[in-house]
């Protein structure tokens, strides 16, 4: 045996069933760029002068890659997953109300635990509180756009809201965004860091958008639409969306055997 | 048919858009919502390690600088340790410093800066020493899926002629896209970066 070979691994660490070894310190799967949107996607006309176009330099994961920020819940404040409530001033914002809820899980299906989730939107006119927005709807007074929340041990996470709506962009003359929210998501490692849209089921809009349709996998672009949750609705109060969010999957180390300086 | 693996597969990435201040640095949209904010600020007072401010920008392929671009850095402390229980190697952890910010760049001129502490040299898992570097990631209008990069450190070349990951770069003029560079203002240490996106000085991104 040549004396640097590496010990046989075993393959359950890679593909954890049916152990379900810890979260948080191994590589990450590496990711499958065709679940995502190519750098260069010349319909959504701001990504040409914006795209690299070198290929990436493919990296094994190292200790800067698996690890990434953690968070508390001393980073939040108790109304940061209410947008009804955190930007209030005399009154409830206009809007469908809505609850967002899901979890976050890596691609073995187990939850993220305590990893931050943000978000932010436009206000029901489809208007953003922001000093670049000129689209003529109006600000609403009572509605910020933004909101935060820590996942549960389960990977869960919800808040409430009110509904986007859909608004004009310069891309084509006529190119409307439809009904979205953002979210931005952490996970265990900075690798699985990533930043996404959700949407809303049965909008008109989504088929013709030039930013969702970058996604080149059907499967991909419809995992990001929402469906409706009755089951998750409050009756007389709010409707339900039930988003859930995929980071990459992460190995183990639990059982390697670790070289010195480790 | 061979049995499915049942993996989920990872949601796709979209766009930041414009207006990603909102979300991520309500006081850059031109409001004030939550009692504690994130920032470009990773040191306190107590933090160890020399303090540097990391100042940039990042370039479209026009030569134009993106001014509604946000970057997030995350980093060892000054003892090469990252505050995340993943790092298992021996450095000592700073309670001062979570070693993670964010800036948007400035919507007239474009400049990013952060201030933090430069940081000390990693030991990797399979025990190599890597050069100390910051980890950068990238976000905005026009870019689709996050982009990740590193800066290293211009007074560190022993280190950087060293490393591992840059010595992966096949072509070494393009590892000099990675360096920032130290200069002194004013009595502070500032390290000087330029990311290009594209074009004949195009950063090197990874695939991480």
């Amino acid at each position: 045996m040549h004396a640097q070979a590496p010990a046989l691994r075993d393959p359950r660490l890679n593909r954890p069933e049916p152990f379900t070894p810890p979260l948080g310190d191994g590589d990450f799967f590496q990711r499958d760029r065709s679940m995502h949107p190519p750098a260069h996607a010349p319909g959504y006309k701001s990504s040409v002068l914006r795209s690299p176009r070198q290929a990436l330099l493919s990296l094994e994961n190292s200790v800067s890659e698996i690890t990434g920020p953690v968070f508390g819940h001393n980073d939040l404040g108790p109304f940061d997953n209410d947008l009804i409530r955190n930007y209030a001033k005399d009154g409830d914002p206009v809007g469908e109300r809505i609850i967002v809820h899901g979890r976050v899980l890596n691609e073995t299906g187990r939850g993220v635990p305590n990893t931050l989730v943000e978000f932010w939107q436009a206000n029901a006119g489809g208007r953003y509180r922001h000093k670049k927005d000129t689209y003529l709807a109006p600000i609403d007074p009572n509605f910020g756009g933004c909101g935060r929340a820590l996942t549960d041990d389960t990977g869960y996470y919800y808040f409430r809201t009110v509904k986007p709506g859909p608004y004009p962009w310069r891309n084509y003359v006529n190119s409307w965004r439809p009904a979205h929210i953002h979210f931005s998501v952490f996970g265990s490692g900075f690798a699985q860091r990533l930043i996404t849209q959700m949407y809303f089921e049965g909008d008109p809009l989504i088929p013709v958008c030039p930013i969702l349709t970058t996604i080149p996998d059907k499967d991909a672009l419809e995992r990001l639409v929402a469906p409706l949750d009755l089951n998750a609705s409050t009756p007389f109060d709010s409707l339900a969306y039930r988003f859930d969010i995929v980071l990459r999957g992460q190995r183990s180390t639990y059982f390697e055997n670790r070289t010195a300086g480790n | 048919m061979p049995q499915p693996l049942n993996y989920l597969k990872e949601t796709a990435s979209q766009t930041a858009g414009p207006y990603v201040h909102i979300g991520l640095i309500p006081a850059m949209a031109g409001f004030d919502i939550f009692e504690k904010n994130f920032c470009n600020v990773l040191v306190t007072p107590n933090t160890q390690g020399e303090r540097i401010t990391l100042e940039g920008r990042v370039i479209d392929g026009s030569g134009t600088p993106l001014r509604d671009v946000l970057l997030e850095i995350w980093q060892a402390n000054a003892a090469g340790r990252y505050n995340h229980p993943a790092d298992r190697s021996t450095g000592a952890l700073d309670e001062e410093f979570r070693g993670w910010g964010r800036a948007g760049s400035d919507f007239e001129s474009g400049l990013v800066t952060f201030e933090t502490i430069k940081p000390g040299a990693i030991i990797d898992k399979t025990g190599r020493k890597g050069a100390p570097h910051i980890n950068v990631w990238i976000v905005a209008r026009g870019i689709n899926i996050g982009l990740n990069t590193r800066l290293y450190f211009s007074d560190e070349a022993a280190a950087n002629a060293a490393d591992p990951v840059l010595n992966l770069i096949e072509q070494p003029v393009r590892r000099s896209t990675l360096i920032a560079k130290r200069s002194e203002r004013a009595g502070k240490i500032v390290y000087s970066f330029t990311i290009h996106l594209q074009g004949p000085e195009e950063t090197v991104f990874f695939d991480v």
